[in-house]
């Protein structure tokens, strides 16, 4: 699915040697300089987080999420009570989302989440958003046509299937549990967690298969 | 721009340019530490996408960047005591330190301001 980008691979090879930084990298840079001095961030602190989500925090976390509410009623019943207080027991390091809530598909309804506003999203449980999440097409028409932004995606729902919406925020931020696929029967969570893919857990891809590995 | 191009591990890297990171590390640890508070954030950068959209900025993903640095910019202001031309000078003398210094060197700031 990945296809090669000769433009960004020129703006990478560009970046990568042009000495004097962009302008918004300057203004980072600026800023970065003067909130360190005044002891408002850490130089280390900043090093941890730029670290943690270019290489450990990813969608990883929120399909091992999905894999145990798949083979424990239990914990799926606590996740939509209280998924912020759920997601727990998996002692993510970092700190995770402090707000979140889970929202299941079903037969009959489809979730999605989308954040109108800017782009809210449950970071420390699903990594960093994809750029059309950020978008403002995405941000807008998710809302307005939802049917058909899913379709874009390739989604194709009946009509009977209710489509709800929703739109994150600061304080809170959603995650999708999409439906179990049929043929995983048996299955432990490592090789459930496998087939969840982070769309579908935005809400943007539905079925998932048993071989999509 | 829909395509699902999603797999479990992203093959692209997270951030395609280093300030992309750092821009979001700064606005997080400044919601963290509690200088702003994540709705703040929000706001602000909501508006500073807003205001890109009238201006008819592209719908990209450097577009979003460049929204999120302004937003931190109005942060800063609004929620510690460094003004707007403090943040300028302190970018020039950047620019400076960069533009004097032989490439490969380690490039340092040699001005406070």
């Amino acid at each position: 699915m990945t296809r090669f980008d000769g433009e960004e691979a020129a703006q990478v090879h560009r970046h990568l040697h042009a000495h004097l930084p962009s302008d918004p990298a300057l203004r980072v840079k600026a800023l970065e300089s003067l909130l360190v001095e005044r002891g408002m961030v850490a130089p280390e602190t900043l090093d941890a987080w730029v670290e943690a989500y270019s290489e450990h925090i990813g969608p990883m976390r929120g399909a091992q999420v999905v894999a145990r509410a798949w083979t424990d009623p239990a914990f799926r019943e606590r996740l939509l009570a209280n998924a912020a207080e759920a997601i727990k027991e998996f002692g993510f390091e970092g700190h995770a989302t402090g707000n979140l809530k889970a929202v299941a598909n079903t037969p009959t309804d489809h979730n999605m989440i989308v954040c109108t506003l800017c782009s809210c999203y449950p970071f420390s449980i699903l990594g960093m958003s994809p750029a059309w999440y950020k978008s403002s097409e995405y941000r807008a028409r998710a809302v307005r046509e939802p049917r058909k932004v899913l379709e874009e995606f390739g989604v194709s729902l009946d009509p009977e299937v209710a489509v709800h919406v929703w739109d994150s925020t600061a304080e809170l931020r959603y995650i999708v549990i999409p439906e179990r696929p049929a043929g995983t029967e048996g299955w432990d969570e490592a090789r459930l967690a496998a087939i969840v893919t982070r769309n579908s857990m935005i809400g943007t891809h539905r079925t998932l298969t048993a071989e999509a590995e | 721009m829909f395509k699902p191009d999603d797999p479990l591990k992203p093959l692209r890297p997270q951030f395609l340019e280093g300030w992309h990171a750092q821009a979001l590390a700064l606005a997080d640890t400044l919601v963290t530490n509690g200088a702003i508070t994540a709705q703040e954030w929000a706001n602000t950068l909501g508006a500073a996408l807003d205001e890109a959209e009238r201006s008819g900025a592209p719908d990209t993903e450097d577009t979003y960047y460049n929204a999120v640095v302004q937003a931190l910019e109005t942060v800063t202001v609004t929620g510690t005591d460094i003004k707007h031309a403090e943040i300028k000078n302190r970018k020039k003398a950047w620019t400076e330190a960069y533009l004097s210094t032989p490439h490969g060197q380690p490039v340092v700031l040699r001005t406070g301001g």
